[in-house]
């Protein structure tokens, strides 16, 4: 018989809600926008509120049924070494092969001065690219 | 102790700190205190670091715990504000993000703080870093939604560079 007061379930509830939406937001995100780059924004949403609220959401839980949640925190502790690291090696691929960017292109062997240099458009040619087939 | 004469790529504790996370979260994912797990949690604390030794270099010295609680502070309360910027962003239908590329000039000079602050842009939403430029001594950041470089460059140096700086030394 669990004696777990309403209280705690429902900051529980709140707290997968909030990692829910934020994960939504993320996938949303990764539709709309317009080219690889500003899709690299997408997952660092994701594993950080998304991830973070349901996380928090698992302690409680697990501290409220006499679990320590520090499993969770391990979690944590991978997702903040590993996603830098591939987010890093997608952009430094993608700039090698020259991927389009509504912000142009940056010229890393040149030196630049100030970024988005180049007009802001609407990154036109990028729609090519990406856009999965509707 | 004999540390500081040898080269710590040919010391078996040079990283004890690295030793202890590496044996400690082998016995956490394991969930047991088990002579086996131990035996292994040793094994991996011995091992790991000296055959890395070579990607690590010589680790760092904490110098300012104030401030590892300051950017403790600075870049999670950042992650929750920049989530609900980059919320608003991609659930307003009417607005699409003028995106950017910021080059973040370095004063740090720590591989590691390094490391750190480009993983730190990469982990508050709406900015990742793609470059890290170690000749030119500069980050490359993509940012999302950004109307002024370099504002956002000045701001990234305050927030995570200059108590990364005090941390590294």
């Amino acid at each position: 018989m669990d004696t777990v007061n309403s209280a705690v379930e429902i900051i529980v509830s709140i707290m997968l809600l909030v990692g829910a939406f934020f994960t939504l937001v993320g996938a949303i995100g990764m539709v709309r926008f317009r080219d690889f780059f500003q899709r690299l924004h997408a997952p660092t949403k994701a594993t950080t509120l998304g991830v973070g609220g349901i996380l928090i959401a698992s302690m409680i839980h697990g501290v409220a049924h006499g679990r320590y949640g520090i499993h969770e925190l391990l979690i944590t502790m991978f997702l903040f070494i590993t996603a830098p690291v591939s987010a890093n090696l997608l952009s430094k691929a993608a700039l090698h092969l020259k991927v389009p960017s509504g912000a142009g292109h940056p010229d890393v062997a040149r030196r630049t001065t100030t970024g988005g240099d180049s007009p802001r458009k609407k990154a036109k040619p990028v729609r090519s690219k990406g856009k999965p087939a509707a | 102790m004999s540390m500081v004469e040898h080269k710590t790529g040919r010391l078996w504790l040079a990283h004890p700190v690295l030793s202890l996370i590496l044996a400690g979260s082998w016995l956490l994912l394991q969930r047991s205190v088990a002579p086996a797990d131990l035996l292994a949690a040793c094994v991996l604390a011995l091992v790991v670091p000296r055959v890395t030794a070579g990607f690590i270099g010589n680790g760092a010295k904490l110098q300012s715990v104030g401030a590892v609680i300051r950017l403790l502070r600075i870049v999670l309360w950042d992650i929750v504000v920049s989530n609900l910027t980059v919320a608003k962003i991609v659930l307003n239908p009417l607005r699409s993000p003028t995106p950017a590329w910021v080059p973040v000039a370095l004063d740090i000079t720590h591989e590691n703080g390094i490391a750190l602050l480009a993983s730190i842009i990469t982990m508050t939403p709406g900015t990742v870093s793609c470059v890290v430029d170690q000749e030119r001594r500069r980050i490359m950041v993509h940012a999302l939604d950004c109307d002024d470089p370099a504002a956002m460059a000045r701001d990234i140096k305050a927030r995570y560079e200059q108590p990364l700086k005090e941390i590294f030394g």
